[in-house]
């Protein structure tokens, strides 16, 4: 699966990774983090397709993975 | 199964840090790109950076590379004087708008004349943030900043200052451009066009200055998401998100 992986101890809840994601795969989580913010966590990970638009925008550097399934090809694992 | 593919991780030459920087604002995406740049130059054990007084004046610990801390509005002098004994370097220098358009307007002007082989990454975010949201020489018409409270006046404090176009009258400068930090494709400009701002040092031996329009959520009195918004638009509207000056024979990247 398609995945990222937030840092949260750096995450700063700004919420920029959640607001230009294009699938809506982000929330806020409703734990906190060392410095009493709510992190950004994978809400809805199925819907994520490994574009880095998430950590493209994040201004503190707290996606530190994306990772994306190389391209099924057609007809290919069935 | 194929191994899932990785297509991000931060850079080499920034460090694993947290960074002091409030939510939101873009300094701390722009030192990534900055860093991004570095690790493909391959030039990361030879780079010299010079730190600003301003919010980023911590970037020394930002940053995998020497640092060196100017004073106030000083970096491109300081930038002069390392590029000139190690010309094996690659020397860069990181500016707010109040430290290189207010106090250090002469030595980034002389820099830009002299075609000092040094690149230059011009943050405006219209404000002094560090010192808690006063006027900048960049501060819009009719924005508030708390040595403005009722807005910019251009009959009381002037009009604000277009750098790049202003550095474009002299003959000097190899690289001249401006970004926005406003959205994804945007930062994906700013790192074209940083990575030409560098080009120009370590290709053609010239300067190169990206003017990056960046965020103060804090002083604006805005959400993040609210001031990338307001620079998309009407910050642009003052501030062209141009390249005013390619590389020579067309050896520029850019949208
Ligand atoms: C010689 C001197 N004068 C004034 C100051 C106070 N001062 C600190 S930061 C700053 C302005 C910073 O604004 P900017 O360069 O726009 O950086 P930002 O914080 O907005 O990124 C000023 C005036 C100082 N530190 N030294
Ligand atoms: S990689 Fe793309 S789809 Fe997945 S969370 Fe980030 S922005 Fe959303
Ligand atoms: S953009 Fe970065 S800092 Fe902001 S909420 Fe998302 S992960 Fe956290
Ligand atoms: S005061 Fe403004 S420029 Fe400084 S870190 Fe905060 S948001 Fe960024
Ligand atoms: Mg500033």
């Amino acid at each position: 699966m398609n995945r990222i992986v937030v840092d949260e101890d750096k995450c700063r809840g700004c919420a920029l990774c959640i607001e230009f994601c294009p699938k809506n795969v982000l929330r806020m989580a409703d734990r906190f983090n060392r410095d009493g913010l709510n992190p950004a966590e994978m809400g809805w990970p199925e819907r994520c397709i490994g574009c880095a638009t998430c950590a493209t925008v994040c201004p503190h550097v707290a996606i530190v993975l994306v990772e994306r399934e190389p391209k099924k090809k057609a007809g290919a694992g069935q | 199964m194929a191994e899932a593919q990785v297509v991000f991780t931060p850079p080499e030459s920034l460090s694993d840090t947290l960074m002091h920087y409030c939510p939101g604002c873009t300094h701390g995406s722009l030192h990534r790109l900055v860093a991004e740049i570095i690790d493909e130059l391959g030039v990361r054990e030879s780079t010299v950076g010079i730190c600003p007084v301003g919010c980023a004046v911590y970037a020394y610990n930002y940053f995998e590379v020497d640092m060196i801390e100017a004073a106030h509005g000083r970096a491109p002098a300081v930038a002069t004087g390392v590029k000139r004994v190690r010309d094996d370097c690659t020397v860069f220098t990181y500016q707010g708008d109040g430290d290189l358009a207010s106090i250090g307007m002469g030595e980034i002007v002389h820099a830009a004349a002299r075609n000092e082989a040094i690149t230059v990454v011009f943050v405006n975010n219209g404000v002094f943030g560090m010192t808690q949201g006063q006027m900048a020489p960049t501060t819009l018409i009719g924005q508030k900043a708390s040595t403005a409270p009722a807005g910019r006046r251009p009959e009381h404090e002037g009009f604000p200052v277009r750098v790049v176009e202003m550095l474009n009258a002299l003959e000097g400068p190899t690289y001249l451009a401006r970004s926005s930090m406003a959205s994804p494709r945007w930062i994906r400009d700013t790192k074209k066009k940083l990575r030409n701002a560098f080009k120009a040092q370590t290709e053609h031996h010239g300067f190169g200055l990206v003017e990056v329009l960046s965020s103060c959520p804090t002083w604006w009195g805005m959400t993040p998401k609210e001031a990338l918004d307001w620079m998309e638009s009407t910050v642009v509207d003052y501030y062209p998100i141009e390249e005013f000056r390619a590389l020579p024979e067309g050896d520029t990247e850019g949208e």
